[in-house]
């Protein structure tokens, strides 16, 4: 476990391209050792906001503060040993084998005179356990699978050994049983080596049953933060993504699970009254327990 | 940080023996190319109208007067080897730093108008001043310097894109070329064939004198690019993971083009544009260490070899004896396009 | 397109286009019009000697020979009509790739057809020893036909297909591919390069009627046949799987299309030289106001293309009096920073 807890907040924080501003006056504290989740629909900000934490982006007023100091006034090295980034289109350079690829991560801890030691081997054989790719390290990385792929990169993120990372939509493009698998992987690791996690992820259902902490942002603006189950109600799912839904406890998790309302296929007991008489039967069997 | 317990250190073994293995194939990979050098630089001194063998070459080179071969050897094929030795390392080396910064093994200097610079001030300056030698240089490589700076420039949007600097690069570049096409109409047929032969790279000009500043020039940027392409790993993850990193991308990268320019500025003032190392020493260098290591010196060596061998086949194998920009020019642009083709089939990245 | 013309008409029936834009490319067409004329007037009027309106007008109708200032308004009409010819071709030219590859930044020169004819001109002279204009032609054409196959054949291999910035580094790979195949003849034969060195830079002054005639044909054709596809542009602009789905052959329009394009370009490069970012530029200029319809774009193409290169080819032969500025360097020269604009305008990703 780290002694030192390192600390993420945002103060006030106005962030946009060119003329457009995304995120306003944002201010926030990120839990430290805790899994953050941010949520919103599309153009919302959160990516942006993410970029901003991750010294991406330039904050156009306030400050993005790492352990209380603003982050551009540090040393961009400095900073990478404390904070990593999974960004969301990351490039992989052609042939480049796994273990080189995860190794990259250790740019940061490496002095002005590159030396590699047995150390930088140790730990990027670590993070190659830990994301359960070991057997891949010689291959080249453009062969792999996307879900394999998102794993070197996230191998990576490890190897880095930050105590913050960031991840900006890590499940996207993922099918679901790699995006479980993601996520579990990125639990494990706020477990057992307490680091803070920060991403944004698209899928609210994922983002309740996983993070801690859930923040909520809506026109660039947080609308909400704190437990899933505090933040993630039916007046959330309406304001924040704009959609009629019911919310209630994941039979699997205890966490809130967001079940849409469209305009077809809503079964028994959710049909506004007085087009029940009308529309022709589509109930849907009765859903099996979860094995 | 986590501690490292003993059991980890041994499991450092299976990352520590592919690293290994990948890190002895580039060396082995560097090792001939260094040879390969070597032995076509020394075919190029013994051969030649007056062929010598190679214990004659070596007591010229080592100070000795011999009748014949000390003038041959001496004065005109010894820095002719050395010159195009620098060139095609600094070539190699600029080139395949612009391929890698943008990642896209097209994106060479002499296709997207960093070389055009060089080229229409040397031209403007050969047919309408009369310019020759060293004056010519300087002109070609401050002209050089400027032109890659205004394309930087104004491609600046809040950052560099790669595709925007390519494609401003390439109309500066063709708009260069109509400058070079004007002086080219302009001028009497022989500053014309002149300025052509100029244009096509030739180390027909390569002696003594200009060998020492080219040589005390390359000695100071080669190792700051070296030194800079450290950061080269980190940037080749797209800007994003670069920050991450943290390697400034912008920075990073201004820092890597400008004496990248700088390099290829300086070569190009001393034997003209030599068509195509700077584009065919990276991709050649990449296929040879296939994702072992670092592509900065392989590229040099191969730029090196490409030079004195491209140059060997001008001088005795054809018909016609053509400067080595034209061997290279016609050899390589079949394969130029064949990399192309098979570039864009796959996607593209250096 | 529809839709967003008439978005801002609440209430305006689909298909109906919206008075301001109708207006706007009326308008357009009309000022077009009249720069085509003040252009061939003024390219009849201006060069190293000045001559007057009624000189001109005379020059044209009833030309008296033995008058110095009709006899130069006379030699300045070939000139003027293949400005005409070639601004319109490579105007409409340059709307027709632009239209077919999706890109907004195809131009024949830079994507290489002007260097493929010109290798084919310069093996025209060294191999067969070819030395007027109509043998040119011939060989141009063949080159830019080549080059431009090539060319989107490399250039749109892999997923994404054609895309801008693949295309535009095709074709700079290719110019540089072919033109060191051309500096190799040149090298080995000074007497080819004294004639090509000339011939490399794009001129309005080198054709007579004759070879004017000439190459009317296809230059005919090539209208004709873009014209026929305009149509079927508007629809492989909504992307190949739109266009199927709207019913057009997305093969037989771009076989069309490029058909017409080399045509046109080929035609313009073979008896002018390489013009380059006329093709380029003069469709967006053209876009501002007659929206992205072809039917509308393709005419004014090629009046904006006739009037601007008129306009480049005096502006040459003034700035430097007596002698000339040759087209072609003025249109690179001009033309460049306006290239460099838009693609600045543009966000990268989207191009």
């Amino acid at each position: 476990m780290t002694d030192a807890v390192h600390t993420l907040a945002v103060e006030g924080i106005t962030v946009g391209y060119d003329d457009r501003v995304v995120v306003h006056d944002m201010t926030l504290d990120i839990e430290p050792g805790a899994v953050t989740a941010i949520v919103g629909a599309n153009g919302c900000g959160k990516s942006t906001l993410l970029r901003a934490m991750a010294r991406l982006l330039p904050a156009r007023t306030g400050r993005v503060l790492l352990d209380g100091t603003p982050i551009d006034s540090m040393r961009s090295r400095d900073v990478a040993t404390v904070l990593g980034l999974l960004p969301q289109a990351p490039v992989c350079p052609e042939g480049i084998a796994v273990a080189d690829l995860v190794g990259r991560g250790r740019y940061p801890h490496q002095g002005w005179f590159r030396r590699w030691t047995t150390q930088d081997d140790v730990i990027v054989e670590q993070a190659l356990v830990a994301t359960n790719i070991l057997d891949l390290a010689d291959r080249p990385v453009d062969e792999l699978s996307g879900g394999q792929r998102q794993r070197v990169w996230i191998a990576m993120a490890l190897a880095q050994q930050t105590d913050v990372l960031l991840l900006d939509e890590p499940t996207t493009f993922l099918d679901v049983a790699h995006q479980v698998d993601v996520l579990d992987l990125l639990v494990d690791l706020n477990r057992d080596r307490g680091t803070t996690i920060v991403m944004v992820l698209h899928d609210l259902n994922l983002a309740a049953r996983y993070a801690d902490r859930l923040v909520a942002l809506t026109d660039g603006r947080l609308y909400a933060q704190g437990d899933p189950s505090d933040v993630v109600t039916e007046q959330m799912v309406r304001d924040v993504f704009g959609m009629a839904a019911r919310v209630v406890p994941d039979p699997v998790s205890g966490t809130p699970l967001v079940l849409p309302l469209g305009r077809h296929r809503t079964g028994r007991g959710t049909q506004p009254a007085g087009e029940a008489a009308t529309r022709p039967a589509t109930e849907r069997p009765a859903a099996q327990p979860v094995p | 940080m986590t501690a490292v317990l003993a059991t980890d250190r041994a499991a450092g073994g299976v990352v520590a023996q592919g690293r290994r293995a990948r890190a002895r194939r580039h060396r082995t990979v560097l090792v001939v190319l260094v040879l390969a050098v070597v032995a076509v630089a020394v075919v190029a001194l013994c051969v030649g109208q007056r062929s010598y063998a190679p214990s004659e070459v070596l007591r010229v080179l080592l100070g000795e007067q011999v009748p014949g071969a000390s003038f041959n050897v001496g004065v005109l094929r010894a820095p002719r080897v050395l010159t195009g030795i620098l060139v095609g390392v600094a070539f190699g080396m600029g080139g395949v730093v612009f391929q890698t910064m943008l990642r896209n093994p097209l994106a060479s200097p002499d296709i997207i108008g960093v070389s055009a610079g060089s080229s229409a001030a040397a031209v403007v300056a050969i047919t309408m001043f009369g310019l020759s030698g060293a004056a010519l240089s300087v002109v070609a490589v401050v002209a050089g310097l400027v032109v890659a700076a205004t394309i930087y420039a104004l491609s600046w949007r809040s950052g560099v894109q790669g595709a925007r600097l390519v494609l401003i690069g390439i109309a500066v570049g063709a708009m260069l070329d109509s400058v070079i096409g004007y002086a080219m109409t302009r001028a009497g047929i022989y500053d014309a064939n002149e300025a052509l032969r100029w244009l096509t790279g030739s180390l027909n000009s390569a002696f003594w004198p200009g060998v020492g500043p080219l040589a005390a020039a390359l000695a100071v940027l080669v190792p700051t690019l070296l030194v800079l392409a450290r950061r080269l790993p980190a940037l080749q993850l797209g800007d994003d993971a670069a920050a991450g990193l943290g390697v400034s991308p912008d920075r990073s990268r201004l820092a890597l083009l400008l004496v990248a320019v700088a390099v290829i500025a300086v070569a190009t003032a001393a034997t003209g544009p030599i068509a195509f190392v700077a584009f065919l020493s990276g991709p050649i260098a990449h296929r040879l260490v296939r994702g072992t290591g670092a592509l900065l010196v392989p590229a040099a060596l191969v730029g090196a070899l490409l030079v004195l061998v491209a140059d060997l086949v001008g001088q005795h194998l054809l018909v016609h004896r053509f400067p080595v920009g034209v061997v290279t020019g016609v050899l390589g642009a079949p394969y130029l396009l064949w990399l192309l083709a098979r570039t864009n089939r796959s996607g593209g990245s250096l | 397109m529809t839709l967003t013309a008439t978005a801002g008409t609440p209430g305006a029936p689909l298909g109906v286009r919206p008075a301001s834009l109708r207006r706007r490319r009326v308008l357009g067409m009309a000022a077009c019009v009249v720069a085509v004329l003040l252009a061939a007037v003024a390219s009849l009027a201006f060069g190293a000697r000045v001559v007057g309106w009624s000189d001109v007008v005379a020059g044209v109708l009833h030309p008296d020979t033995s008058d110095i200032a009709q006899a130069a308004v006379r030699s300045r009409v070939a000139r003027t009509l293949l400005g005409l010819l070639v601004g319109a071709a490579l105007g409409v030219g340059g709307a027709v790739l632009q239209g077919l590859t999706r890109n907004p930044l195809a131009d024949p020169a830079l994507l290489g057809i002007s260097s493929g004819a010109s290798l084919a001109v310069v093996l025209g002279i060294m191999l067969l020893g070819m030395s007027t204009l109509t043998q040119y032609v011939w060989m141009a054409f063949l080159g830019a036909a080549l080059a431009s196959i090539l060319v989107y054949a490399i250039g749109s291999l892999g997923r994404e297909g054609a895309t801008p910035l693949k295309l535009a580094l095709a074709g700079a790979a290719t110019t540089a591919a072919l033109g060191s195949g051309v500096s190799m003849v040149l090298l080995s034969r000074t007497d080819v390069l004294d004639t090509f060195r000339f011939w490399q830079v794009g001129s309005l002054g080198r054709a007579s009627f004759a070879e004017i005639a000439q190459v009317l044909p296809f230059l005919a054709v090539g209208a004709v046949l873009a014209v026929g596809c305009a149509r079927g542009m508007d629809a492989i602009a909504l992307g190949d799987d739109v266009a199927v789905g709207l019913g057009q052959r997305v093969g037989l329009i771009r076989a069309v299309g490029g058909a017409a394009a080399v045509l046109l370009c080929g035609t313009a490069v073979a008896v002018a030289g390489p013009i380059g970012f006329v093709g380029l530029v003069i469709p967006h200029l053209a876009r501002t106001f007659t929206g992205p319809s072809h039917r509308w774009l393709l005419p004014a193409s090629a009046a904006l293309g006739a009037a601007l290169l008129l306009a480049a080819d005096v502006v040459g032969r003034v700035v430097a009096r007596p002698q000339e500025i040759e087209v072609g360097i003025v249109t690179a020269v001009l033309g460049a920073p306006v290239f460099i604009a838009i693609i600045r305008r543009h966000k990268v990703a989207a191009l």
